[in-house]
């Protein structure tokens, strides 16, 4: 059983040669010389629970946030980043954004910066596949029916990575604009990746998520020419929907912007330690 | 958005306060949900219904509370109430408005059979 939170074996699958608790072992031969390979699978449905007894109240006031199960997961998996003085960025938006290629590009711009990554997806484990090619750990969370990652899953994930000190965790998550702005994960900050080729009004269409992102990533930057796209458009809806959020253009294609993106994490994971210092 | 998840983490904390409170039946949920929570209150109903199967509030009844939309103004620098996530500052008209409150999921109370 989890020593975390006590779940039992059924409701997680991982598929992985660095083997521990309620996770069922998985050989990928093609993978060999890779440490890490991780698959993990949720296809959850809630247990039921028998009651015996019965009380003489006719209220219980709870006063209880809906998602503080969640929250209670995503501030311990804090606690142990902050511990270590780990950058976490939960990186969100649509599918189709260029997510794993700009996480690709910049795993090979960071040299040798010490990171790993958690691929969020609902089937398949492609995108650990390509991270992995870089070099990089990488753990995949397969969440079946569910359209985010959650604070337990990537708690679970974080166990697997036995994250280094003083590195950048890079949780991608499942593509979705709309779902995963709920679910803190314990992050330090979410990073919105948005493509040039989405529509200026999709900061309008999905404000939650722009709301919640403390950097939005222009990306495709270099398609912008061929498809009559008002770049300055974007930025006043971003701001809009979210006055604060800073914007950096880029491509990971062509490297364009991708200086900036460096000088972005590398300040970030600076004031992480900062505050790893102060504890 | 993802009321089926709603449900599901509204189920565990049901399930968990009547553990503790040692109650065998819940027959009234009520909930607040803010106005930008980005819940449509017709499927958290439809989800509840299901979720809760075979739980302790099996046939429970979900009663949803409204809660306001409140946003900082970038331009007045003022605290509004708006409608919708989208409305432009009712004091000054800015447009750069930033949710304050309003995003609000928590459940308030349960009755008890």
């Amino acid at each position: 059983m989890c020593t975390v939170c006590g779940c039992s074996d059924g409701e997680t699958k991982v598929h992985g040669h660095s083997h521990d608790h309620h996770h069922h072992d998985h050989d990928h031969g093609h993978h060999r010389h890779h440490h890490y390979h991780d698959h993990h699978h949720y296809g959850h449905g809630p247990a039921g629970t028998e009651v015996p007894g019965m009380s003489q109240e006719r209220l219980i006031e709870i006063e209880t946030d809906i998602l503080s199960k969640n929250d209670r997961y995503a501030q311990a998996n804090r606690a142990v980043l902050t511990a270590q003085g780990v950058l976490a960025l939960n990186l969100v938006s649509s599918p189709g954004s260029g997510k794993t290629t700009l996480l690709c590009k910049t795993i090979e711009a960071l040299g040798n910066q010490p990171l790993a990554v958690i691929e969020g997806d609902q089937q398949t484990q492609n995108d650990a596949d390509r991270i992995r090619a870089t070099g990089a750990r990488a753990v995949q969370v397969n969440t079946g029916k569910g359209c985010h990652l959650d604070g337990h899953m990537v708690g679970h994930a974080m166990e697997h990575l036995a994250l280094e000190a003083g590195s950048i965790l890079f949780i991608e998550n499942v593509g979705n604009l709309v779902c995963p702005a709920a679910f803190d994960l314990g992050e330090d900050a979410k990073v919105a990746i948005l493509s040039v080729t989405e529509g200026e009004d999709k900061p309008l269409k999905y404000p939650d998520m722009f709301t919640a992102a403390r950097l939005a990533i222009l990306n495709k930057i270099d398609l912008a020419p061929h498809c009559d796209v008002n770049l300055d458009l974007y930025e006043t809806n971003l701001r809009r929907v979210n006055p604060g959020i800073e914007i950096l253009h880029l491509s990971a294609r062509t490297g364009e912007g991708m200086a900036e993106w460096l000088a972005w994490l590398r300040t970030h994971l600076a004031e992480k330690a900062i505050q790893e210092a102060a504890q | 958005m993802h009321e089926m998840s709603l449900c599901e983490g509204m189920r565990s904390v049901i399930e968990d306060q009547a553990r503790h409170h040692n109650v065998a039946r819940i027959t009234r949920v009520r909930v607040e949900i803010g106005r930008f929570a980005g819940v449509e209150t017709k499927a958290l109903h439809f989800a509840f219904d299901v979720v809760m199967r075979g739980s302790v509030a099996d046939g429970a009844e979900l009663v949803t509370l409204d809660l306001p939309g409140r946003a900082l103004c970038y331009d007045c620098m003022k605290e509004v109430e708006i409608d919708a996530r989208l409305d432009p500052c009712p004091l000054c008209g800015g447009g750069k408005l930033m949710p304050q409150g309003g995003d609000e999921m928590r459940i308030k109370d349960l009755e008890v059979a």
